[in-house]
């Protein structure tokens, strides 16, 4: 008796971290965009979120509304994405450089209320979704454990993600001439790489990466104007992994979601929605640079 | 910008006898302004003073120190709680208001000493977290706060007066706001707020200087939270109901937002800021049935015309309406002679600020 109740405790445990392991690959995928664009240009993106919530509106017109097939919506929603963030950093971003990092931070929360507000004129303020291959379906990995395609859906896509924009970076001389910009701008410009271009892209690649989150995100999670406020959880995960290191931001999602999903079983009632904050504050007091942050002394 | 001649006229209030002469005329016609104007304007009038409070509390810290609070709004809360139930267990208001305005300055040292190593980025989320937890805390801890059922806040009473809205709550708080401007201004010239603008120009510099980083960032969080812990006692005597969720993420952004449109650094633009964000909701209202195409009836307005006003404001005029006052005030001086450059900006590159 006292074994099967320890094994229905190991499957509880897997269950949750399974949950955890596909919120977090989430958190990591809108921190993934934080970083990319911090890492190369220094902004930082608080309508990364809003991003994301652009891109699942995207995706529901070109699949709930116009009945495209989910494939295709999918990659008709990453370039819509990319092609709103390309945008934004070309007519916004480019105008704003030269000024105080917090300016920045202002104007992306501005335009944060603005995104949530035209979401809401034109799709309307309500919950929306649309099925997908994954919804309600389950995976039987044997033994009783039994998880929803749903979450290892997030979770294999998350990998495949990673793994295409790894070997971008590394193999693609795009990938090459963003990762010189983003080490020293003016010698990337003099090196002939067009960086102002360079910037515009990476905002896009990061629009684009917040749009598969968004689209891995539909089958756990309605569609509404308000789902970017994921982003301060995001932002938890992109701290502890070191604001500026794109494993980092990953494995602090990972790590975000599954202490989440664990103080929602173990804890009082209403810890949950404490733990990314709390996460937050204790990594930026007992250790600032994040798992995988550099240090970098100032020479005077 | 007259050329200064010696350092007694740089440690002045006042430059000169004509400028105490209209900030008085300023005080009198706002003293004299409720037996003219309506109920509704007193009131609205009174907002603005409550705004530029905690607006002149969050100028001393993100304007002059350089440190930057997306939670700000958790100081407001905690001063208007803190005031509210000092005064429920019958602490009389004379003593209720500064303990408020303590409350939030002890807050604003707890969450100041473990953020010193933090600027920039780091701090503005840190504080935006702290300001999230604040909230919750609000809400689930029932016995104190009410909770979502929100806490009534008594009315208090001054020498036997009981103070109502919004008549006895402006000049409160039109009070209030005079001791806050005149305590800024002497900060600003004594060693403490020169050491606050060395701060915010150069960390490094100033430390080389022999200021001592950790203890003026500490202080200037605790003063910036007592001011708008002040306020934010106000602020519950102008609502007259509390509830925790009022004091969530979206009040910090405006408080910035004041700081921001008003201009960063000067005193003048937290109360300009304070009185555009403060009227902006009603001035919405009063076009709202005349916009074109029901632009007016959609629900995300007004949140959506801060973001726009912020966004316009940091791309085209980044010092903000008091920068804007400035140029104007120059134009008209030098005015056949004004020069189209005078206030051209430099180029200017991307500047590290991974690097301080």
């Amino acid at each position: 008796m006292g074994k099967r109740a320890g094994m229905d405790d190991l499957v509880r445990l897997l269950q949750l971290a399974v949950n955890g392991t596909a919120a977090g690959c989430i958190y990591g995928l809108v921190a993934l965009g934080f970083v990319l664009i911090y890492k190369a240009t220094e902004m930082v993106n608080f309508a990364q979120g809003e991003l994301m919530m652009l891109g699942a509106f995207f995706a529901y017109t070109f699949v709930g509304l116009w009945g495209l097939n989910y494939w295709l919506g999918f990659g008709l929603a990453i370039a819509a994405t990319a092609a709103f963030g390309y945008a934004l950093d070309a007519v916004v971003l480019r105008r704003v450089i030269g000024q105080p990092q917090f300016a920045v931070v202002m104007l992306t929360l501005g335009l944060a209320f603005i995104f949530r507000a035209v979401a809401g004129a034109v799709w309307g303020y309500d919950a929306v979704g649309f099925t997908t291959p994954f919804t309600n379906k389950t995976a039987n990995f044997g033994g009783g454990v039994v998880l929803g395609q749903d979450n290892v859906s997030i979770i294999i896509g998350t990998v495949i993600l990673c793994l295409v924009l790894y070997l971008f970076f590394s193999r693609t001389r795009l990938g090459i001439a963003m990762q010189a910009s983003s080490q020293n701008q003016l010698a990337a410009y003099y090196m002939g790489i067009p960086v102002r271009t360079v910037f515009s892209l990476i905002w896009a690649i990061s629009a684009g990466v917040a749009a598969v989150a968004a689209v891995l995100l539909v089958p756990v999670q309605m569609i509404d104007v308000n789902m970017g406020l994921i982003g301060i959880k995001a932002f938890a995960a992109a701290v502890l992994g070191g604001f500026g290191s794109i494993p980092g931001a990953l494995v602090g999602g990972i790590i975000v979601g599954i202490v989440e999903q664990l103080a929602g079983y173990y804890l009082p009632a209403g810890s949950m929605e404490l733990t990314s904050n709390i996460v937050l504050l204790a990594v930026l007091i007992v250790w600032p640079q994040g798992l995988f942050g550099q240090v970098i002394r100032k020479r005077v | 910008m007259t050329l200064r001649t010696s350092y007694a006229q740089d440690l002045t209030l006042a430059r000169s006898r004509a400028t105490i002469g209209w900030y008085a005329l300023l005080l009198a016609v706002l003293i004299a302004l409720p037996h003219v104007a309506g109920e509704f304007y007193v009131g609205e009038i009174a907002f603005v003073f409550i705004y530029a409070i905690a607006g002149v509390g969050l100028m001393l810290l993100t304007g002059y120190t350089g440190l930057v609070s997306l939670g700000h709004a958790a100081f407001l809360g905690i001063g208007a709680y803190g005031n509210a139930i000092l005064l429920s267990k019958g602490v009389p208001f004379a003593l209720s208001l500064p303990l408020a305005g303590l409350m939030a300055a002890l807050a604003g040292v707890v969450i100041g000493i473990p953020t010193l190593r933090m600027s920039g980025l780091y701090l503005a989320i840190a504080t935006l977290a702290f300001g999230t937890v604040v909230i919750l805390v609000g809400e689930k801890w029932h016995s104190l706060t009410g909770g979502f059922d929100g806490f009534p806040v008594p009315t208090p009473t001054v020498l036997g007066l009981r103070i109502e809205a919004p008549e006895g709550v402006y000049y409160l708080a039109l009070g209030v706001l005079v001791l806050v401007l005149l305590l800024a201004m002497n900060i600003l010239r004594a060693p403490l707020g020169r050491a606050m603008v060395a701060i915010r120009d150069s960390e490094i510099s100033a430390q080389s200087m022999g200021i001592h980083l950790a203890f003026y960032k500490t202080v200037a969080f605790a003063i910036s939270a007592g001011i708008t812990g002040l306020a934010g006692a106000l602020f519950g005597h102008y609502v007259r109901h509390l509830a925790p969720d009022a004091f969530g993420i979206l009040l910090s952004i405006q408080l910035v937002t004041i700081v921001f449109i008003g201009g960063l650094g000067s005193l003048h633009g937290a109360v300009f800021g304070a009185a555009f964000v403060a009227m902006l909701p009603q001035a919405i209202a009063l076009v709202r049935d005349d916009l074109p195409f029901g632009i007016g009836r959609l629900p995300g307005l007004e949140p959506s015309l801060f973001g726009l006003i912020l966004v316009l404001v940091i791309m085209f005029e980044p010092a903000g309406i008091n920068g804007r006052w400035q140029k104007l005030k120059t134009w008209a001086r030098n005015f056949p002679l004004h020069r189209r450059a005078a206030f051209r900006r430099q180029k200017s590159y991307a500047k590290s600020e991974r690097l301080r």
